[in-house]
């Protein structure tokens, strides 16, 4: 399904929040490895904040406003789906799509209070996570196809933490043991190793007013990945990423024995294969530099 | 917290336990306290009350023991319990059920006090974390 010489491939692109602050190193590495892949990603027009966390309650229609605008902006923009890549972006669109669909009280409660918009929603609109864009629209074996620079000897530790896996009803691979990201890797040449904590919850919001939370998971979290001798970590939500790399000096303080490692985003590592240049991969972002270990393995 | 519970047949029809099973939309009673959800929990260690403890006690109505307990605060909604347990009750949910309870008690009861933060501690944090934090722990 790659797009041929003439024509790429046009998919409508949901950042999000974070991508346009911290983690700009996961927006230009999407951006510039799809452009690899033949696919030209449009920015979504006039999106806003997705809500961030799905609410749990039965009765709080208002948290489901947000995400129901931004499907709103995909229909506007003549598509019927589109694809994010924040793991928190993804659940909370996703979930929200999946409760309008089925509750149709729901949906007519939020479109009357959306009454000033001109486009009305139906639940007509797919929401996708750029993994599973890859794997069933692209194929890795496709993708395998573009790598210039193949990831020989690199270690990886697949981190999907929760929002990717859980609840099961939004989840594009196994609840308990996903290996997508292993696939996608795998397809770049690295090596992806055992990684038992890969869906452990890494304490998420507590980084705003309990960090000594975020230390402990961090500290079991890479110490896991550590034990599997991965030279990095991989991640597809910005808020993993920050507890995970900038809570290290956290989990040093509470563990001596804790081995920095460093924590990328997936996108990161197809853009290193497809051969993009730094601008691409702003590793300049990171808490912990990955380029030392990525030049121990000739790929800096 | 105190384990001794004064347990009297009075409180099961308690309108707290029929408002936590309409804000969470579950049947509290439908748990038989396999112990699942606590064996797999990754916060468990950070808890006062363990999730099944927690479940066991919004059985018995035991509102008070609940609401000022520290575990609903420190549950994040991972959602490790829902997917695990043999009875498909959403755990989860009534953590969010109890955090609601208390937050729409009438008086602002925020567990967030986001401006003792100081301005570089806010500044390096991602959008999606101060977000979600406001979310969940204010009203």
């Amino acid at each position: 399904m790659m797009g041929n010489e003439n024509k790429p491939m046009k998919l409508i692109y949901y950042p999000g929040c974070t991508l346009k602050n911290q983690a700009r190193n996961f927006d230009v590495s999407t951006v510039s490895s799809m452009a690899e892949l033949d696919v030209e990603v449009e920015e979504l027009a006039r999106w806003n904040c997705c809500g961030t966390v799905h609410a749990l309650s039965s009765d709080n229609i208002m948290n489901r406003v947000a995400p129901v605008t931004n499907l709103i902006r995909v229909k506007e923009a003549q598509a019927s789906e589109f694809m994010t890549t924040c793991a928190m972006c993804y659940n909370t669109l996703k979930r929200a799509n999946i409760e309008v669909k089925k509750r149709a009280d729901v949906l007519e409660t939020i479109n009357d209070f959306l009454s000033l918009e001109e486009t009305k929603y139906a639940g007509d609109v797919d929401v996708l996570h750029l993994l599973e864009y890859l794997r069933d629209r692209i194929g890795f074996d496709k993708l395998a196809e573009k790598v210039k620079k193949p990831l020989e000897g690199l270690r990886v530790a697949c981190y999907y933490g929760c929002l990717l896996v859980r609840p099961k009803e939004v989840a594009f691979d196994d609840t308990e043991n996903p290996t997508i990201m292993e696939n996608l890797i795998t397809a770049l040449g690295a090596t992806p190793v055992p990684f038992p904590m890969k869906t452990e919850c890494c304490g998420a919001y507590h980084t705003v007013d309990k960090p000594e939370i975020i230390a402990e998971r961090t500290d079991k979290i890479m110490g896991s990945a550590n034990e599997e001798q991965a030279d990095l970590v991989v991640v597809s939500c910005p808020l993993c990423a920050f507890n995970l790399d900038f809570r290290q000096d956290d989990a040093r303080r509470l563990n001596p024995d804790f081995h920095h490692l460093p924590v990328l985003y997936f996108t990161q590592l197809m853009a290193l294969a497809f051969g993009c240049d730094d601008s691409a991969l702003r590793f300049d972002l990171h808490h912990i530099d990955p380029q030392p270990t990525l030049a121990a393995r000739g790929l800096a | 917290m105190n384990t001794t519970l004064h347990i009297s047949s009075a409180r099961l029809g308690d309108p707290f336990v029929a408002q936590i099973e309409k804000i969470s939309g579950q049947n509290l009673l439908a748990c038989y306290q396999c112990g699942k959800c606590s064996a797999g929990c990754p916060m468990a260690a950070h808890m006062d009350v363990l999730p099944n403890q927690v479940i066991r006690l919004a059985q018995l109505g035991m509102r008070e023991q609940l609401l000022a307990a520290r575990s609903i605060w420190i549950c994040v909604s991972c959602l490790t319990c829902n997917s695990r347990c043999p009875k498909d009750i959403k755990i989860a949910e009534i953590f969010e059920a109890l955090r609601q309870t208390v937050l729409r008690g009438g008086n602002r009861a925020d567990h967030l006090e986001i401006r003792e933060l100081t301005p570089e501690a806010r500044g390096a944090l991602p959008p999606i974390a101060m977000i979600s934090a406001l979310r969940k722990q204010t009203s």
